[in-house]
């Protein structure tokens, strides 16, 4: 049974379930990590992601990928148009903490409870050459249903490093998580900042929400399994480092993994809330905190 | 003791008495089962408000502690089925232990990482509950109801009025705190934490304090659950409605005082009981997270407040 | 024998690698007017959070009224004697001002215990920032030096024996200073020992008996008003010569 083969492929499933965490989590980590915007609705963006490419994919033969990549340019104005809201609501008068949080809860909910009165609650699934299909490498196999949304996974979380850290932009970002006077002395609006970056948060959602859908079918309220998992990879990444996010959702997708292989699937689940709970008891600043 | 105590005392003795008193007069048990779900949101929202609405700490949790409650109550009905306020105790016991726990663990930290663990707790206590088959696991288990009780009629009519009195309870409860030097600490928590603790208000014993009363009550009103529903399963039991609800309401009725919880379980609880015969439970959930968020963005105060501004303007008019 | 009120011996705090406070020593005496001051940055700031408790000091000791204190809680600092007032005002904004007044009271002041006029005692605070007319607005209705008066009397309330004063004149007209000075000194001339935080030289210089520079998380000079406007140091550190 504890064959080294056995080991490997655990290891390797993990680390590519992981892949995917990581691109899940990214647009939480900036918008929660870096903007201080506790989005818990992030998860619900991400299974309506989910459901649009599923309905392009059944409709039109869409591929799943690049639906995610067209559907993300409407997303972002989505993600552009909540925050607004949420500024003009909560953030200006300060009641962020209590109705601000409520705000998104009621968001989650009602995102959940459309898609359950449009779709319906069964599991849908998506087509794709690549969907079922999978390789060796030697002992280790590997599905391409989880080795595509690692790789895009991957370029997307590489991506938003790199605009990060290099762009104008991205650079006026992390700009405003650290000192926002700062950057208004600039001369740059920390409002609109934080506007677009919202924006692109829920782009990346609704992105991974197709990657999502490759990996497996999906249900309306599967979204709720995955709230402890991007928070779980978040905050032990460190609210708002990209690097810290990957490693973070590498090791809850490798732990995830050897926890279902050792004592099945049903408590996989339990890991991120264990990773979770620690990290806040022990570390709250995570791997890479500041 | 002050005037108002002693009245607010005799009339929440009035209610329980006359709850009784109905359930010798009425025979319906559509009502008493309509009336019993009414009434246990009275005690969720409430008990939610005491945290989310006097502390300002939102609790995503509540099925989690409802639900524990309810199996805390599965696991001595199988090994000793002991009388219902047993039940009743160790449940809010369970549940109150589970609130100081979780509060201890992330209330030192900013206050959105309680909220973030409360979010995850229910999915993995259902979980946990899945798994073990001595309560039923996944599949759900029956649970045979005391087939009498005595001077009730039957168990249902029994059942509405014990959630009547934990609802009478559980309000004057809420309001015992909220006129006391603990409420008012905690009021000075929700408005500004920092200042507060300069003040020298204790704020980590208060925060601790509403975590396991507000946690207890939950897990009090989960209890009787397995009687209520006589088949229970963790996807009832941790249903996500709980804590959708039990947030919503006191947002719909207003949270910085006990009559607003009570006012917005009263009426969306007695709304979704008159929708569920017309309306599908999608639409129901609809409609419940839609004034949800309306009220969250057009009218922070709930009710109550729309209500008091109300008020006051007329009163402008006539002075 | 003259103890001293608040003895801070060699406080250190760091945030990550920077230093903020490097081993400072203060000692205020009892009823003393104590002026803290320093260019921004220089860690005043940090200095009152750590002395009222809102951050644990890294190194060194804080000792108050002849109490070890540097590891007790903020809230329990209150109740021996020390209040604060914040630089942004923070009040509890669900509550009249009476209301504000009254946590304090029945926390600090009174620590809960039945039977007190709490409200009583409440206006004649108010009374002496003469601010009885406000009494039952809501913090929202207030003007900024409305506000900064809020502060102090919520500080007040607390029956401190030692108060910290955080820059309650920035951005107060010459009157408005004026007006809270006077109030200052009338608390110092019935017992109250002060701690000012100012950036107001005026206001600092005429209040001060003595004062700290603090530079760079460094103590840079002590002294009488006098030595401190003739000190070298201070120059250099407020003029970057």
């Amino acid at each position: 049974m504890l064959s080294i083969e056995f080991l490997l492929n655990a290891l390797i499933a993990g680390l590519l379930l992981g892949g995917f965490y990581a691109a899940m989590s990214a647009g939480l980590s900036l918008s929660f990590g870096l903007l201080d915007v506790v989005n818990i609705a992030h998860p619900a963006f991400i299974i309506f992601g989910s459901y649009l490419t599923f309905y392009v994919n059944e409709h039109f033969g869409f591929d799943p990928i690049l639906a995610g990549l067209v559907f993300a340019v409407p997303s972002y104005f989505l993600g552009v148009a909540v925050y607004r809201i949420y500024y003009n609501c909560f953030e200006k008068t300060g009641a962020e903490s209590l109705r601000g949080l409520v705000f998104f809860f009621g968001l989650f909910f009602l995102i959940e409870v459309i898609l359950i009165i449009t779709f319906g609650v069964d599991y849908r699934l998506v087509r794709a050459f690549y969907i079922g299909k999978s390789t060796s490498i030697g002992s280790v196999g590997i599905a391409y249903r989880l080795f595509v949304p690692f790789l895009v996974g991957g370029i997307l979380a590489a991506v938003l490093y790199l605009f990060l850290t290099k762009t104008f932009f991205g650079r006026a970002i992390m700009g405003v998580a650290q000192d926002s006077l700062a950057v208004q002395l600039m001369g740059v609006d920390p409002i609109r900042i934080k506007t677009v970056a919202f924006g692109i948060g829920i782009a990346t959602a609704v992105i991974a929400g197709s990657l999502l859908i490759i990996i497996g079918p999906v249900e309306p309220t599967i979204g709720r399994e995955y709230i402890g998992r991007v928070f779980a990879v978040t905050v032990l990444g460190g609210l708002g480092s990209m690097t810290g996010t990957l490693v973070g959702g590498l090791i809850l997708g490798v732990a995830e993994s050897f926890t279902s292989s050792f004592f099945g699937p049903s408590w996989a689940l339990a890991v991120s809330f264990g990773i979770l709970l620690i990290c806040l008891a022990v570390r709250p600043s995570g791997l890479f905190g500041r | 003791m002050s005037k108002e105590r002693k009245l607010f005392l005799i009339v929440a003795a009035v209610l329980i008495v006359g709850s009784f008193l109905i359930t010798t007069q009425m025979e319906n048990r559509f009502y008493y089962k309509a009336a019993y779900v009414v009434l246990q949101y009275v005690v969720l929202a409430t008990a939610w408000n005491i945290l989310g609405g006097y502390t300002g700490y939102v609790n995503f949790g509540t099925a989690a502690f409802f639900a524990m409650g309810a199996y805390t109550a599965v696991a001595l009905i199988k090994t000793w089925k002991p009388p219902l306020y047993v039940l009743l105790v160790m449940g809010g016991l369970v549940s109150g232990l589970l609130g100081l726990g979780i509060g201890y663990l992330t209330l030192r930290l900013k206050g959105v990482f309680f909220s973030i663990a409360t979010l995850a707790l229910a999915v993995v206590l259902q979980m946990i509950i899945s798994n073990w088959s001595y309560v039923g696991g996944g599949a759900g288990t029956a649970i045979l109801k005391p087939r009498s009780v005595p001077m009730f009629s039957n168990y249902d009519e029994f059942l509405f009025f014990v959630m009547a009195a934990l609802a009478v309870v559980s309000v004057a409860v809420a309001w015992l705190i909220e006129k006391s030097w603990v409420g008012r600490g905690m009021a000075a928590i929700r408005d500004n934490e920092e200042a507060a603790e300069c003040m020298g208000v204790p704020i980590l014993k208060l925060k601790l304090f509403a975590t396991t009363v507000s946690g207890a009550l939950m897990g009090i009103a989960g209890a009787p659950f397995s009687y209520f529903v006589v088949y229970i399963e963790p996807t009832s039991a941790f249903h996500l409605d709980y804590a959708v609800n039990s947030l919503a309401m006191p947002m719909i009725g207003g949270t910085t005082t006990w009559l607003g919880p009570l006012v917005g379980a009263v009426l969306v609880g007695t709304a979704q009981q008159i929708a569920t015969v017309t309306l599908s439970s999608e639409m129901n959930l609809l409609i419940v997270g839609s004034l949800l968020v309306g009220f969250v963005v057009f009218a922070p105060d709930g009710l109550v407040g729309l209500f008091g501004k109300i008020r006051a303007r007329l009163a402008g008019r006539e002075a | 024998m003259a103890e001293n009120l608040l003895d801070v011996h060699g406080v250190t705090k760091r945030f990550g690698g920077f230093s903020a406070l490097t081993r400072v020593d203060l000692h205020v005496k009892e009823n003393e007017r104590f002026g803290l001051i320093g260019p921004n940055g220089s860690g005043k700031t940090t200095m009152i959070n750590c002395i009222s408790g809102a951050l644990a000091n890294d190194e060194g000791n804080i000792v108050f009224a002849g109490r070890d204190i540097t590891r007790i809680p903020a809230y329990q600092r209150t109740r021996l004697g020390i209040a604060r007032s914040f630089q942004i005002p923070k009040p509890f904004v669900s509550m009249t001002v009476l209301e504000n007044l009254c946590i304090p009271l029945e926390y600090a002041a009174h620590q809960h215990s039945h039977g007190v006029e709490l409200r009583g005692e409440a206006m004649e605070i108010l009374e002496l920032m003469s601010m009885t007319d406000k009494a039952d607005v809501r913090t929202g209705g207030l003007t900024q030096i409305e506000l900064r008066k809020l502060e102090l009397a919520r500080a007040m309330a607390a029956k401190p024996k030692l108060l910290i004063s955080d820059e309650a004149m920035a951005g107060l007209s010459n009157t408005e200073v004026d007006d809270i000075l006077e109030i200052l000194v009338r608390l110092n001339e019935e017992g109250l020992t002060v701690i000012m935080i100012e950036h107001i030289m005026r206001a600092v210089m005429n209040f001060s008996e003595r004062i700290v520079v603090l530079d760079a998380g460094e103590k840079i000079a002590e002294g009488t008003p006098d030595e401190i406007v003739n000190n070298k140091d201070v120059e250099r550190a407020y003029l970057g010569a």
